[in-house]
């Protein structure tokens, strides 16, 4: 067998509120994996403010990328290609990193690829699972995404699931909200859960007619919202930490219910979890028994390569670049780009 | 020396290569097209036209703001890229000024005005005498306001800059002074400008590194406006 030349990506990522560099090697190694978050500032107004995140974006994003270097212990020099996320996200955070990394490519002559953001998250599974080949199924769940995808092959997708209405992330936020926990309500919610009974409160399980792989969290999170003012209209009490419990687990038995009947129909026996909710501890067991039970091979990154990052950047523009996407100097920011897009 | 310029703080995306007395290649486009699409191709253009090896620049010039704050990240960004690619220093030149600078040598105090919105412009008034002056440098203030200034200072003057088309019939109506409108050929950003200054920056060493740049908006965002406002609100009561 001859030996390959190892290929070394330099992926950048600004699609939300995190600025982030990586350098990956051959598509499954993290060199150097930095993120600057901005999440504190923020904080401040409730939710993630499209034109501060910009701006950040730009302070820093020569600092995160040099320190991607340097951890790597390397140069451009070093790099083979530039990956970037160029959608979906917020346009004017995605344009720092697009036109950062094309300017990047274009003064050392490298190969620009462009890359899927959810497809980034996805493949974030092959960073610690180096044994993970397609076909799987896998549930992306974030702040702004949540889809049942089949991953048929390297760059091949096809979306069986999708929310009708809110992210599961945007409804974690919205009831963290109505339970007066603050920005971000991922995990004050999983925190708060820990101390509740989560079979207190009935909140609905919705299914969606004719559509058994989509989600809808409008209804759970009304469902929050009424029990709420009802309980304040009788001058009820309620217990915060049971409505968090029993609103994570309906949300959680939706997301696993699905999953778990697609892996079946599809004939796989593989499922992966990606996006920032997939690092939600409770989802995770949640979704290792129903995969234990089933009897499916359960893959999850950790929870560094599950909140927005480059290195899962790095590694879906590995796959990209090896079959052969090459992105000129007019790349654009895409801020609604479908999965599977090409 | 060799100065590589870029300008996308409005519509007009422009790029240029200023080599001390002279512009060797300059590329300017106002039209519809997204500057995220055609800045890097547009210096692309360039670079094989005048057969330029990009590691002999000796700093790269940008339009550091006021401006659409959009077109001023994309400006940022490519700047700030290159300049770490190349390993080669940014100039930031403050947008309005360089607008001014496509007026030289004329005996009127220049005004550019770029749109703002709400009846608002990015503007500043500069006069040339043996050299280039800064009467009052760039801000983000009313039509009104400038108007008045205008008035008071009693002067002829020459306006360009995009918000003459919105603002043309205000100022018509209001302006007590002589004043006449620049032409077509040097009343927007021209990178050639931004490049010309950036020589005369680069000689008095006024040069950054490309992890420091960072635009300069002359406003804060809505949401951080709105909220200092919210907080002096609740001081008040």
């Amino acid at each position: 067998m001859s030996e390959q030349k190892d290929i070394f990506i330099l992926a950048i990522e600004s699609s939300c509120d995190e600025t982030a560099a990586a350098v990956v090697k051959n598509g499954r190694e993290v060199l150097s994996n930095v993120i600057s978050s901005q999440i504190e500032l923020h904080k401040l107004y409730g939710g993630v403010v499209p034109e501060i995140a910009s701006r950040k974006h730009i302070e820093k994003i020569n600092q995160v990328i040099e320190e991607a270097l340097s951890d790597a212990k390397m140069t451009l020099d070093d790099i083979d290609a530039i990956g970037v996320t160029y959608g979906p996200g917020l346009v004017g955070a995605l344009l720092v990193g697009v036109a950062e990394a094309k300017a990047i490519a274009y003064a050392k002559n490298l190969p620009l690829v462009g890359v899927h953001h959810i497809e980034g998250h996805i493949l974030a599974n092959f960073i610690e699972n180096k044994e993970l080949e397609p076909p799987f199924i896998c549930l992306v769940v974030s702040g702004g995404h949540t889809h049942l995808v089949c991953v048929k092959d390297y760059g091949t997708y096809e979306i069986i699931g999708r929310t009708r209405d809110d992210a599961a992330g945007e409804a974690f936020d919205k009831v963290a909200r109505a339970i007066g926990l603050g920005y971000p309500g991922g995990p004050k919610i999983e925190n708060l859960s820990k101390e509740g009974n989560p079979e207190a409160i009935a909140f609905p399980r919705a299914k969606i007619e004719g559509f058994q792989y989509d989600f809808s969290f409008s209804g759970v999170k009304s469902a929050v919202l009424n029990y709420i003012n009802g309980c304040q209209m009788k001058g009820e009490t309620y217990v915060e930490a049971d409505i968090a419990a029993s609103f994570q687990k309906a949300v959680i038995d939706v997301l696993a219910g699905n999953a778990m009947h697609a892996v079946k129909e599809y004939g796989l026996n593989k499922f992966a979890i990606a996006g920032g909710v997939a690092s939600n501890g409770t989802l995770r067991e949640a979704m290792r028994e129903a995969c234990e039970e089933n009897g499916i091979e359960f893959y999850h990154p950790s929870p560094i390569f599950c909140t927005d990052n480059a290195a899962m950047i790095g590694v879906a523009a590995y796959y990209e670049y090896l079959s052969g996407t090459r992105h000129g100097w007019d790349l654009n920011a895409v801020p609604n780009l479908k999965l599977g897009e090409r | 020396m060799r100065i590589l310029a870029l300008d996308s703080s409005g519509l007009v995306a422009t790029v240029a290569v200023v080599e001390d007395e002279q512009t060797i290649a300059e590329y300017t486009v106002n039209y519809k097209k997204t500057h995220s699409q055609t800045l890097l191709p547009m210096l692309d253009e360039i670079v094989k036209m005048t057969e330029l090896d990009l590691n002999t620049i000796d700093a790269i010039a940008t339009s550091g703001g006021p401006g659409s704050f959009t077109g001023l990240r994309i400006g940022a960004a490519t700047a700030k890229g290159l300049g770490m690619a190349l390993g080669k220093p940014l100039i930031h030149i403050p947008t309005v000024d360089a607008l001014a600078y496509n007026l030289f040598g004329t005996s009127r105090l220049i005004c550019p005005i770029m749109d703002a919105r709400r009846n608002q412009v990015y503007t500043g008034i500069y006069r040339f005498e043996t050299t280039f002056w800064t009467v009052e440098g760039q801000m983000a203030v009313g039509i009104d306001e400038l108007v008045e200034k205008l008035n008071v200072k009693g002067e002829p003057v020459v306006f360009l800059g995009d918000a003459v088309p919105v603002q043309r019939a205000y100022l018509e109506e209001f302006l007590k002074v002589d004043h006449i409108f620049a032409p077509a050929h040097m009343n927007r950003q021209r990178a050639a400008a931004v490049g010309t200054l950036g020589v005369s920056y680069y000689k008095k060493g006024l040069t950054e590194t490309a992890a420091e740049h960072r635009p300069d908006y002359l406003r804060l965002s809505q949401a951080e406006r709105e909220r200092a406002e919210r907080e002096k609100a609740a001081k008040g009561c």
